[in-house]
């Protein structure tokens, strides 16, 4: 690899490491479930941008391009089913408070 | 480089506006200014068609998704955001600071280091790849989309007899 491409993942990489953090202390903080789909969306995007930013360095930009298309669609089908049990929990307690869900029947 | 840097600042500001906003109709649309953001970066490291499956998916579906959502929600009074105002800022006053600390010590610690790469896989289009090196990932990709409708479908036929009950 040359010095060039170290420094492009070195500086990306920053960048990622704090979206990270930010996705995580989000989900950390917040007690609404939809905040922490919200969270968990940012922490996806740190991932799929780390992905792109290693396979243009290594000179694997096809196979990390065919990586984050599977991500992508994957994560689509999280976040539907997440929301539809958002909106399952949200009719049963009138509420997004995450708490309200710890003491699950069964 | 310097293009970059715009690009990653407003991906920043955008996630910060994503954490920091009071009300989540806001927050879901610096979601997708982060989204608009990545894509961007995603044209400039050559990767078109992730940046067109960003941009499309999670920019747009996505986006709707946690739109209808909040439809479903009875929204805040004025009084509510007034006083959920306050607590946020107590909350993640903390978060931009954490954010300026970590990027310091990142830039003050992290050195170039030589790394081996031990294979590439060059030559071959993004088509190659996702349909003759990744079939258990299309495989499991189909098992996930079926599990997925079926999970959506069951609970929504649930709240609409409830609502029939009613």
């Amino acid at each position: 690899m040359t010095t060039a491409n170290i420094h492009i993942l070195l500086f990306f990489g920053v960048f990622i490491i704090l979206l990270l953090v930010t996705g995580f202390y989000y989900i950390l903080a917040t007690i609404n479930l939809i905040r922490i789909l919200l969270g968990l969306e940012l922490i996806t995007k740190a991932v799929t941008l780390a992905i792109i930013v290693v396979g243009y360095v290594t000179g694997n930009i096809a196979l990390a391009q065919s990586i984050v298309i599977i991500i992508i669609t994957i994560e689509v089908f999280v976040i539907a089913v997440a929301a539809a049990i958002i909106i399952r929990i949200y009719k049963l307690t009138d509420s997004l408070d995450v708490r309200n869900i710890r003491s699950l029947k069964g | 480089m310097n293009y970059d840097l715009l690009l990653l600042i407003i991906l920043m500001l955008a996630a910060l506006m994503t954490v920091l906003s009071t009300r989540i109709l806001i927050a879901a649309i610096g979601l997708a200014l982060t989204s608009i953001m990545i894509t961007i970066i995603m044209f400039r490291l050559n990767s078109p068609l992730a940046g067109v499956f960003e941009l499309s998916i999670c920019a747009g579906l996505i986006t709707v998704i946690f739109i209808s959502t909040i439809s479903f929600v009875k929204p805040l009074t004025d009084q509510e955001i007034d006083d959920r105002t306050k607590l946020r800022m107590k909350k993640y006053l903390a978060l931009p600071v954490l954010l300026i600390l970590i990027g310091i010590i990142l830039i003050a610690l992290i050195k170039p280091i030589s790394i081996e790469i031990p294979v590439t896989i060059q030559g071959l289009s993004v088509r190659e790849i996702l349909w003759n090196m990744r079939q258990i990932d299309l495989l499991g990709q189909v098992i996930i989309l079926l599990v997925g409708v079926f999970g959506i479908v069951v609970l929504f036929r649930d709240i609409q007899k409830e609502a029939h009950k009613k």
